[in-house]
């Protein structure tokens, strides 16, 4: 498939099952709100050795929020649920409750789950309030700033992490230009994110090693210093590969995506310096989700 | 499907008909339903005697139970309440909604004292005035409501929220003296003004009042500063209705800490002015 002069080609992207949860931070400004959002999602890149994936999916208008403040929508995504717990336990309470003027709140609901406020409640040490609204409990948790609201519980759903697609270019700079290009399009699609930073993978990876301590090392047939050196599946006109990774709530979110960032980087056209636009997948052996470049496009 | 029911002879005294209930009219015939047993003061009488029922009780036809006419004399409607709805076109007796556990009251009009005593879930919607001790422990008891929602449009009487241990009391006008007296915890809401004493002896939940009003010599100023959850209840609020100005939810409150006497950990905000 050629799409405005780009190759696309006839493979996919291979996904897998996860464990996924929406929080809603607010803040008294914008400022503090994306502080404590984006506090949360650092060192959250890959569950290969961050444990979680997050990333901020949008920010919100004050009439979309609890409390009626600026806020922001963070999507969280573990391998398990316990994993994903843990994660949404000690992120909040160390980067949304100590940030300035913060509250935290569920941002999405099921029946499974995950204890926040109800754990988080227990640093009031005994000063804390409760409050029930519509089936909801918060909790009040008194702090040197004012009071830290924080919801019972947030709740967890399944998710897919792994939707991927590799941008090939003429250069490092075209690859950068056309990756900032397909993420500001993608950012614009609900229900998912782009875990690594700014959206963007430098070092994408395979998995394994020849190391027996690595689950994923370098993806050397996509690194260009190594043509020559390996088994390449680089043109000799390719010297840049970047990958965007997506996680997302549902199949039809990151196909979504996919085909928002796709269509991005195919609108510069070959001026753009974009040879090929590739996906990661591991033979279909890793995952049951399998985004076909061909289909997602057309 | 609604069962509908229309008072066509107002009672000389106070009618007792805590029959009028989803929960107990559901799956009875029109006949049976108007065969239901009430008290017209010390005599026996039947829903039939004071109401012209349209419709039965079979199917979801009680889930939706629609009175029609001036019940200010008729006490305990929906009590024991668990589920659907029961919509006043007029005003409400004595004893609306006691010990209800779910479901929805809406009274169009005004409602007498004991709006949904000892209530513990459900919601009672008031678009009138309501009388004393709305949401409040029957005398004797140690133990107010328990849960639920009670939305008074307008003004009520004294004692509201009496001894409650949970659920939310949202008064759009204003409040009579001691409202949540004895508290043990829950949420008072006045959008009005609150009388005098309010919260005394509370132990803990809390008193929200958009006016300056006079506390009990027991309870001690602590800080003014805007709080998320309150933040949260007035957005709520305003869906539910009530004028809730952008002040009241970005204003600052002053938080005053009581009732000393007691365990200390209540609390009144009002809207600092």
């Amino acid at each position: 498939m050629i799409i405005n002069g780009i190759q696309i080609d006839d493979t996919f992207a291979e996904a897998f099952p996860m464990r996924a949860t929406r929080l809603i931070i607010t803040g008294d400004t914008k400022r503090w709100a994306f502080t404590a959002a984006n506090s949360m999602i650092g060192f959250s890149t890959s569950v290969i050795a961050c444990g979680v994936e997050t990333g901020i999916e949008r920010q919100l208008k004050m009439n979309e929020t609890p409390d009626s403040r600026p806020g922001m929508s963070v999507l969280l995504f573990a391998m398990s649920s316990k994993e994903l717990a843990k994660h949404v336990l000690t992120r909040t309470g160390q980067c949304v409750m100590t940030t300035p003027t913060t509250a935290c709140y569920a941002g999405l609901y099921s029946d499974k789950k995950i204890k926040l406020g109800g754990a988080l409640r227990y640093f009031g040490d005994g000063y804390q309030l409760s409050k029930q609204l519509g089936g909801k409990r918060y909790w009040r948790i008194p702090i040197m700033d004012g009071e830290f609201l924080v919801e019972e519980y947030a709740y967890q759903v399944p998710g897919i992490g792994g939707g991927n697609f590799l941008i090939l270019a003429k250069s490092r700079g075209m690859a950068l230009r056309a990756s900032e290009r397909a993420i500001k399009a993608m950012s614009k699609v609900p229900n998912v994110i782009m875990p690594f930073p700014g959206g963007v993978v430098g070092s994408g990876s395979k998995v394994g090693s020849k190391y027996k301590a690595l689950s994923a090392s370098t993806n050397e047939a996509f690194c260009p210093t190594l043509k020559g050196l390996t088994h390449t599946e680089l043109s000799p006109d390719t010297e840049s590969v970047m990958e965007i990774v997506i996680d997302g709530l549902s199949e039809a979110d990151i196909a979504a995506a996919m085909r928002a960032g796709i269509e991005a980087v195919c609108e510069l056209g070959p001026a753009g310096g974009v040879t090929r636009i590739t996906a990661g997948n591991y033979g279909g052996k890793l995952g049951p989700y399998h985004f076909h470049l061909r289909d997602v496009m057309k | 499907m609604s069962l509908e029911l229309s008072l066509t002879q107002k009672p000389d005294v106070p009618l007792e008909a805590d029959v009028i209930s989803p929960d107990v009219m559901a799956g009875l015939s029109n006949k049976a339903i108007s065969a239901l047993e009430v008290f017209h003061g010390n005599e026996k009488a039947t829903i039939g005697d004071f109401f012209a029922v349209k419709g039965d009780g079979t199917g979801d036809g009680a889930e939706k139970i629609i009175l029609k006419g001036d019940l200010s004399k008729v006490k305990h409607i929906g009590t024991n309440m668990s589920r659907g709805r029961i919509s006043i076109r007029g005003n409400a007796g004595l004893h609306l909604g006691a010990y209800m556990s779910g479901g929805e009251i809406t009274v169009a009009k005004n409602a007498g004292d004991w709006v949904g005593p000892e209530m513990t879930g459900g919601r009672i919607i008031v678009k009138g005035n309501a009388g004393h001790l709305i949401g409040s422990a029957y005398r004797g008891s140690q133990t107010g409501i328990l849960g639920g929602e009670i939305f008074i449009h307008g003004n009520v009487g004294n004692e509201a929220g009496n001894t409650m241990k949970n659920g939310l009391i949202v008064i759009g006008g204003n409040c009579g003296d001691f409202a949540g007296v004895n508290m043990k915890a829950g949420t008072i809401i006045v959008l009005g003004h609150l009388g005098q004493r309010c919260g005394a002896g509370m132990r803990r939940g809390s008193i929200v009042s958009m006016n300056e009003a006079e506390l009990p010599p027991t309870f001690t100023y602590a800080c003014d500063y805007n709080p998320s959850f309150l933040r949260v209840y007035l957005r709520r609020l305003r869906e539910e209705g009530f004028k809730i100005d952008e002040t009241q939810i970005t204003g600052r409150y002053k938080r005053w800490s009581g009732d000393s006497i007691e365990m200390n950990r209540g609390e009144v905000l009002m809207l600092a002015s």
